[in-house]
This record gives structure tokens, sequence and C-alpha cells, in this order.
């Protein structure tokens, strides 16, 4: 038996040195679920290209941050930006990718889509339960010749941490002080009322089986399950339908070159066309680069990603960033330098 | 004794027999719901591609082989140390120190070690292995599996030695072999079958584990055998596409379940026809 | 088994041995050692993992003090965490989950030792402990997708029709009618727990004598009887430890029950309420936490679980040795 184990043992260690061949050019990313999807498609064409593995594993925001901080990746991901003192705290250059929305599904028989205009104000009364019935006298006086039911208001929100929660509820603490003082902002906050779905899949589930619920989720899980959703009010007081080009529209309109360290939260922008409820997600990486040549690798990457990946972007339901801001990034890569000190970038 | 008492029992009996019927109906039942989800949904998704390829990105072709890979290795690794640590463990409480205070305390905490939920154990093998060494490794991910299989080793193996004949025990010592030789070539041989059902119990266990991976392999979304990095594995794999917007990955994720659920129930139909060979025997 | 011809059985090795050859009496010091090394490496393993549970979760004890186990308050914008939505319902869901699984388990066993035709004994079996196979994050999603929806529909809504304002049923039942809460979060666990316990018990019913058995039919008692007075009885110890160690199965499940329990930390009112659990907290928002008093408050709820499953299994080591069965 011994016999045995001690050959399975060996031949284990064995096998496992031979295959520990260093694979030519790896990189690792870990964070945001957002952008997932877009970073995987990305990661895939240009290994085709160039033969690098970029890997990215969506842990949430908060794991990317904390993992890029005990440096056990070469870039994090996050959909909450973090500030410039805490970026300058730990020593992390920040920069945007891609663009996406938050979108308000509902369950109401016999509302279409796009029927119902929605404010931010309503909105945020609907979740702190303020409003419970869909035939309430605000939710009717925004949207008259509308039929809404005499139902109550099912309330779904995350019940895991999310950006997508972080951009909601900021948008809701923006359009209402109470909202702001009694609950806040945050990727996880204590609801006043409401069920958790997990996931942007668990809140679509529910809001699904539920009539009369209300819920919060990406843009690209309303279209691909073709849920009912709400026009929302935006700051020029215009309502707007939540589509690539409006997201497109509160990007453009953004003041990125005067945002220090990229930090800008793109929630009710001005323009006709603007969607109030849209963000950006960020990387992170060191400015302090102990390996020039993976420093090198990491914006290399993204430098591609921004000259050929916004057919792949669209194609997923991302919004790619308008062209002024990717020089603005690229230029903003000087900071990240290798040991020598010299930028490792170009 | 009275007719009215006679009655009582034999509805009494028939109550009894009819629950008994009702809840295994009832099990039954949920069980090919259950199974009946996993194979409409899954079954679509097997292909050939979904061994040949690895993951994709959405809208691309691709299937689960650097998972599926992944997986096989870091099982594989965290049994050899699981049965190693298990089965020496499960000894020493059976032949030697378990009927002391301090076997009693090392049978209590295997037990706890048992029922720990899994996350936890992942959290702790990211403390060390992953922090310290700034970098997710399939191998973290293989200790963290070997942490969760070793108590089932434990007590399958103490339980079985325990079941051993003592007879055996002294027909060695009285031929004058030292009880580590009758341990390794009597009792270790004569509870073969038991020793092999507690490795594929403990197999079946971490096969479908998620929570201690997420924090120690990782994933991977291309083939690499390199277990010195994050290492693609089922679980994660399953537990990402899932819940994405895209059907795609959300075929594969099914197709993924359902390989793991085979492979559990192969695993169990092969433990049993060893336990039962063994008692043929 | 003590035998002069063998080094004393222990970690203190007792009365020197009479080998036959000096090189004999190395290995077997040395497997002797090898065996005990390991089992103190499950020791120090254990001890590892709460002490990195105390380590982690420290800032958040030191912080918050006793007050953590008993607050409600679980807000991660003011930073303010406490432990008691979670601890109850991590104890109610299992506690139900246990009421529903123990009589369908023992249900089971006794159907495959007593009422099952032979034929059928061996499939009927091994498809119970097929549920145990099936990945649990199947569990959450078949039960989000497919039995939520109708649990609604044919069990929420008529009981919720049939409830009489102010009675005892409608407190019970309140709640949003879409199949998620704490009592299918429950069912669900009990089905994931159920093969287990099945399995066990059936494993203890085979070890009851025939004779035993036989004896007690001959008497002409029905097998109802015979069930509950000569066969539970004499498993009565062994079905105790099988029933704590489904329960601390029960207690640390995570993804089955994170998809229907509705994630609310506040105390669940009703058996249709949301509530949640301490794994699936820990689930939900260890990857996300960025605020180092979040994550040492999720690692400090991770300690409260171990406890909460030390106690467990210890009062079942307890009741097993008033028993007097082997520990």
């Amino acid at each position: 038996m011994l016999k045995i184990l001690g050959a399975a043992f060996g031949a284990a260690l064995i096998a496992g040195a031979a295959t520990m061949a260093h694979a030519a050019g790896s990189i690792s990313g870990a964070g945001a679920t957002f952008p997932q999807p877009v970073y995987a498609k990305w990661a895939e064409t240009y290994k085709a290209q160039t033969g690098t593995s970029l890997n990215y594993q969506a842990i949430g925001s908060g794991g990317g941050i904390k993992q890029i901080e005990a440096s056990t990746v070469d870039f994090g991901a996050s959909d909450k930006p973090l500030k410039p003192d805490d970026l300058a705290a730990n020593g992390l250059a920040m920069f945007p990718t891609v663009v996406g929305g938050v979108v308000p599904v509902m369950n109401l028989p016999g509302i279409k889509p796009g029927q119902l205009k929605m404010t931010g104000a309503n909105l945020a009364d609907i979740y702190r339960g303020a409003i419970k019935k869909w035939n309430d006298p605000l939710l009717v006086a925004a949207n008259p010749g509308v039929a809404l039911p005499n139902l109550p208001i099912t309330v779904v929100h995350r019940s895991d941490g999310s950006g997508t929660t972080f951009l909601f509820t900021t948008y809701l603490s923006m359009k209402a002080q109470h909202w702001a003082t009694e609950v806040g902002a945050n990727d996880s906050v204590s609801w006043p009322v409401g069920l958790g779905g997990k996931g942007n899949d668990g809140v679509a589930a529910f809001v699904k089986q539920t009539p009369g619920s209300i819920g919060y989720v990406e843009y690209a899980y309303a279209k691909q399950n073709a849920m009912t959703y709400a026009l929302m009010q935006n700051k020029n007081g215009k309502f707007v339908s939540p589509d690539a080009k409006n997201f497109a529209a509160a990007a453009a309109n953004a003041k990125w070159a005067s945002a220090p360290g990229f930090y800008l939260l793109l929630l009710d922008q001005p323009g006709a066309e603007a969607w109030p409820i849209t963000g950006a997600t960020f990387i992170l990486v060191h400015t302090k680069q102990t390996d020039a040549a993976k420093g090198k690798e990491v914006l290399s990457f993204f430098d591609w990603c921004y000259k050929n990946g916004d057919g792949a972007a669209d194609q997923l339901d991302y919004v790619p960033l308008p062209p002024a801001v990717k020089d603005l990034i690229r230029k903003s890569w000087t900071k990240v330098v290798g040991p020598d000190g010299k930028p490792v970038y170009k | 004794m009275s007719a009215g008492k006679l009655v009582r029992r034999r509805v009494g009996d028939l109550a009894f027999k009819a629950f008994c019927w009702v809840v295994t109906a009832l099990a039954l039942v949920a069980l090919a719901a259950i199974l009946w989800s996993l194979l409409a949904q899954g079954f679509g998704g097997l292909n050939l591609e979904v061994f040949t390829k690895s993951t994709p990105a959405p809208g691309s072709p691709g299937g689960l082989a650097n998972a599926i890979a992944g997986s096989i290795m870091m099982c594989v690794l965290a049994m050899v140390m699981a049965v190693t640590i298990g089965v020496l463990a499960g000894t020493w409480l059976a032949e030697y120190g378990g009927r002391s205070k301090y076997g009693a305390v090392v049978r209590f905490l295997n037990d706890v070690l048992l029922s720990a939920p899994s996350i936890l154990v992942g959290l702790f093998v990211y403390e060390i292995l992953v922090f310290p060494f700034h970098g997710f490794s399939g191998f973290a991910g293989s200790v963290a599996l070997a942490l969760l299989a070793v108590p089932v080793i434990t007590r399958t193996t103490e339980d079985v030695l325990l079941l051993q004949a003592s007879t055996l025990r002294e027909a060695g010592v009285a031929l004058g072999a030292p009880l580590s030789y009758v341990i390794r070539l009597i009792l270790w041989r004569s509870a073969r079958a038991g020793l092999l059902t507690g490795a594929l119990l403990a197999f079946a266990r971490i096969s479908g584990e998620t929570a201690p991976l997420l924090f120690t392999a990782l994933n991977n979304q291309f083939f690499s055998l390199d277990l010195r990095h994050p290492t693609a594995n089922l679980p994660v794999v399953i537990f990402n596409f899932a819940l994405s917007a895209y059907d795609d990955w959300r075929k594969l994720a099914w197709a993924g379940a359902l390989l793991i659920a085979a492979t559990v129930l192969a695993v169990t139909i092969v433990a049993r026809i060893v336990a039962q060979e063994q008692k043929r025997s | 088994m003590s035998d002069a011809a063998l080094p004393a059985p222990g970690p203190k090795a007792g009365a020197p041995a009479r080998r036959s050859a000096p090189r004999g009496a190395l290995v077997g010091q040395v497997f002797e050692g090898l065996c005990f090394a390991a089992a103190t490496t499950l020791l120090l393993s254990l001890g590892g993992i709460i002490g990195s549970l105390l380590i982690g979760g420290w800032p958040a004890l030191k912080r918050f003090g006793f007050g953590f186990l008993f607050s409600a308050t679980w807000n991660p914008v003011t930073d303010v965490y406490g432990a008691a939505g979670p601890i109850v319902g991590t104890l109610v869901t299992a506690a139900l989950a246990l009421a529903i699984a123990l009589p369908v388990a023992g249900g089971v066993a006794f159907f495959l030792t007593e009422l099952c035709p032979a034929p059928l004994r061996r499939p009927i079996g091994t498809a119970v402990e097929l549920l145990a196979g099936i990945p649990s994050i199947v569990y959450g999603m078949w039960g989000l997708f497919v039995f939520a929806p109708l649990f609604a529909k044919y069990i929420q809504l008529p009981l919720m029709a049939a409830a009489k304002p102010g009675s005892l049923l409608e407190t019970l039942t309140t709640g949003i009618p879409n199949g998620s809460g704490i009592l299918p979060a429950s069912i669900i666990l009990a089905i994931m727990i159920l093969p287990f316990m099945a399995a066990t018990l059936r494993e203890l019913l085979l070890t009851v004598p025939p004779a035993v058995r036989e004896s007690a039919y001959g008497l002409g008692a029905t097998t109802a009887e015979v069930v509950m007075s000569v066969t539970l009885p004499y498993v009565r110890a062994g079905a105790i430890g099988a029933v704590m160690l489904g329960l601390g199965r029960a207690l640390g499940e995570t993804m089955a029950v994170t998809f229907i329990i509705g994630n609310s930390h506040s105390f669940p009112k009703s058996l249709f309420d949301s509530g949640s659990t301490i794994a699936s907290t820990i689930a939900n928002e260890f990857t996300e936490a960025t605020s180092p008093v979040h994550t040492a408050a999720l690692i400090a709820l991770g300690l409260v679980l171990f406890l909460i499953t030390f106690t467990v299994l210890g009062i079942a080591r307890l009741m097993l040795r008033r028993q007097g069965a082997r520990l």
C-alpha cells in the first residue's frame, strides 16, 4: 500500500514538474463581473493574434481591488472607481475601458417595454418603500394615459455586492435626499425593503416570476431576457430609453479631461439623449511595476483593445469610449514606471 | 386482545407503510425533477467540442477542455494528498492512539472539519498559500480540496479498520510480526474495499466544490497544465457561466454540471460494486 | 491487542518491546510516527483554520464586541455590522431542513429495509444516493427557476388565500408569493441533506441482528411496531450521530440556499419572508467587500458559524456518550 502511494506521489511530482514549463507571455487580471464577457472576448482574439494569454477572472470589484493591492494579479478591475487619494495611498493608476448602463426592469401585466416613464425621485421612493403600489398618485401623475394596475410593488435588489448596485444607489442618492441620508450608496447597502436576487440573473428571474415587481439589471440582461423596461428622465428633462446609443451619449458628454485619475461617475450626465444611469468600468495597475516587461504587456493589451476592440464590445452590448478619451488614457500611462523609473509603455 | 386495539394496530401499521411509500416516492420525484432539468438543459450542450476546446468568450465556439483537465489534475493531486494523510490518520485512530484523550480530541475535530463550510477552508488556504506567494495557483486549489477530503477518508478508514476481525490482528501478532507490518500487510489489505469506498466518497465530495476554488485556483480562460498559476476548473466555470446573460455560456454551464453529476454517479456505482465484491469474498 | 510482542499503543510508548529484529523496530516506530504525524496534521489544519478566522475577524469583534452577535443591523455604507439576522436564518433553515429531511430519510431507510421488493432495492438505493452527487449550484438554479414558481403557484398562493386575517396561519404565511423565502430554501436544503441521512440510517438499520427483528415479528408485532419499538431504539445512538452530521452539512451549505432565500439581513417574520444565512452572506459579499471592517465582519461571521457547528457536534458527542456508544 505504501509502495503504491509512494509511486503515485512520485509520479504526480514528476508529472507536475514536467508540465511546469512557463507559458510564453501570460497576464492575469481579476475583478469586476460587469466587463467579464468583453474582456474574455478581447483576450481570446488577442491570444490568437499575438500568442499572449490574458486570463481575466470575475471575482467582484472588491476582490479586484484587494488582489491588485496584494499583487496576486497583474491588473485589477473595478466597476466602482477609486478616489485619487485611495489611488495614491496604494500606488495605483486607474483608467476606464468600456461603458455600460443599468436598466430598471419590471413585471407589469399589460404594460409594454418603454411605456412607463420613471423619474429618479420616484424610483428612490419605490426602493425606500414610500411608494407601495403601482397606481400611487406620484406614478400616475408621471404617466398620464397609462393604465397602472392596483398591484403592490415588490422591490427586487441584489443580494451580492456589485458595481451595478453601486451605480444604482449612487444615482438614487443624487436624485433623492431621503435616500442619501437613509441608505446611502455602496456596492452593498442595507435595503429598506425588498428581496435580494443573486447576480443580475437572480434579479431578472425574480422580476420575471413576480407580477408587480421591479428590479435593476445590467443592460445585457434586460436585452437578452426581453424584459419590460422604463424610460428614465435625464438631466435635460427628457425621458430616454436604455440602449447603446444613449449610453454612448452619456459618455460622450462627460468631462474626462478634468477628472483627476479618471474618477468620474457617468450618472445623470447632461445631453438630450443621455441615459442617466450609466457607468464606466475601470482598470487598476501599480504605478511602480516590479517587472517592467509585465507592465508593458498589460498596457499593450489595453492599447490593442482600444484600437481593435470596439466591434466586439458593440456586439456584446457594451459601449466603447470616445477616441478622445482613449488618447487621454494613453497619455496617462506615462505614470506607470518600471523599477528603473522609466515609463513601461512606449 | 380487544378487536378495537387490533384494528388500531393494523391501521397504524398501514399508515406507517403508506408514509414510507409516499416519502420514498417524493424523494424519487424530486430526484427525477432535478435530473430532468439537468439532462434537458445539459444534454443539448454536450458534444465532442466540449472535450476538445477551451472555454470561449461569448459568441465564439468552444468547450470545457481546459476546465475538465484542470479539475482532473487538481482532484487527483488533492486525492493523493488526502489519501496519504487520511489513511495514516485513520490508522492511527484505529490502531494506535484512538482510545486516548488525544485520540478523542482528534476524532472530534475530524468531525468538525468534516462539517466545515467549504468557503472557510478556501479562505484559510488563501491566507497561507495565495497571499504570501502573490499568486493564485492550482496547487493551492488542490490543498483546499485535500483539506475537505481528508476528514471523510479518516473517518471511513477508522470505521473500516475497526470492523476488521481482531482474529486477523491476533494471528499476525502470534506469528511474531510487528504491529506496523500487521497493519500494512494484513489489515489494509483486508480492508481494501472499504478504504477504496472512502476514497471514492471523498472524491465525489470534492468534485463539485466551488467556493474553495474561487479563492485559491481562481480559474483560467485558457488551456494550461501549470499548477503554479491560476487553473481552470469545472465548478467555477459553471458558476460564472450559469448566471451570465449569454445562451452559449449557459449551455456550457449546464453541460458541465451534467458532466460532474455523471462522474459522481459513475464513482458511486463503482464504489458500491467494489463494496459488494468485498462482502462476498 | 496489547501484546508484549508489540510496541505499546498510544502516543506515550510505554513498556519497551521485545521485537524480533532492530530493523523491524525502526520501521514500526517510523510508521507509528507517520500515523501520529498525520493525525496531528489534521489537528493543526483545523487549528489553522480557526486561527485564521480569529485573526481575520478580530477587527470586527473588537469594534462591535458581544453586541455583534445580537445586533440585526447590517449596513455596509455606515460600516455597522451585526450577525443576529444571519445567525437566526442559519439556525431556522437548518432546523426546518432537518425537520423535513429526518422523517423523509427515516421513511426511505425503512422502506428500503422493510418494505421494498428485493429487485428494486439496489436501484432505488442508488437513486437516492445520486441526489448527493448533484453539484449544489444545480440545486440552487433548479430551486430558483423550477421549484420557486411551482411552490408559489401550488403552495404559497393557496395557503395565503386560505389564511384568515389574524390567525396563526396568516402570520406564518405573510410574504411575497414568488417562491422565495425561508421555507422554500429549507425545502431545497432538506433535499440536499436527505441522501446522506437516508444512506446512513439505512446502513444502521442493516446492523440490527435479524434475530432481534424476527423475534419481534414472531411475537405478532406489525411492521410499524417492530420499527418503532425494536429497531429504532436499537440504532438510536448512531441515528443521532447521523442526524447531527446531516445538520452540520445543512448549516454550512451555501449555493443551494443563496438563490432563493431572498437575502435580507433582518429577522424573518414568517415562513415565506426573506432571510439570510451565514454561509450565503459570506459567499455573497466577501469578494466585493472593500472596507476592512466589512471583510473582518464577514470573517467573524465565519467564526460564528464554526462555533455553531462545534457546539452542535459537541452536543451530539455528549448524547452519544450517554448512550454508551463507541465514540
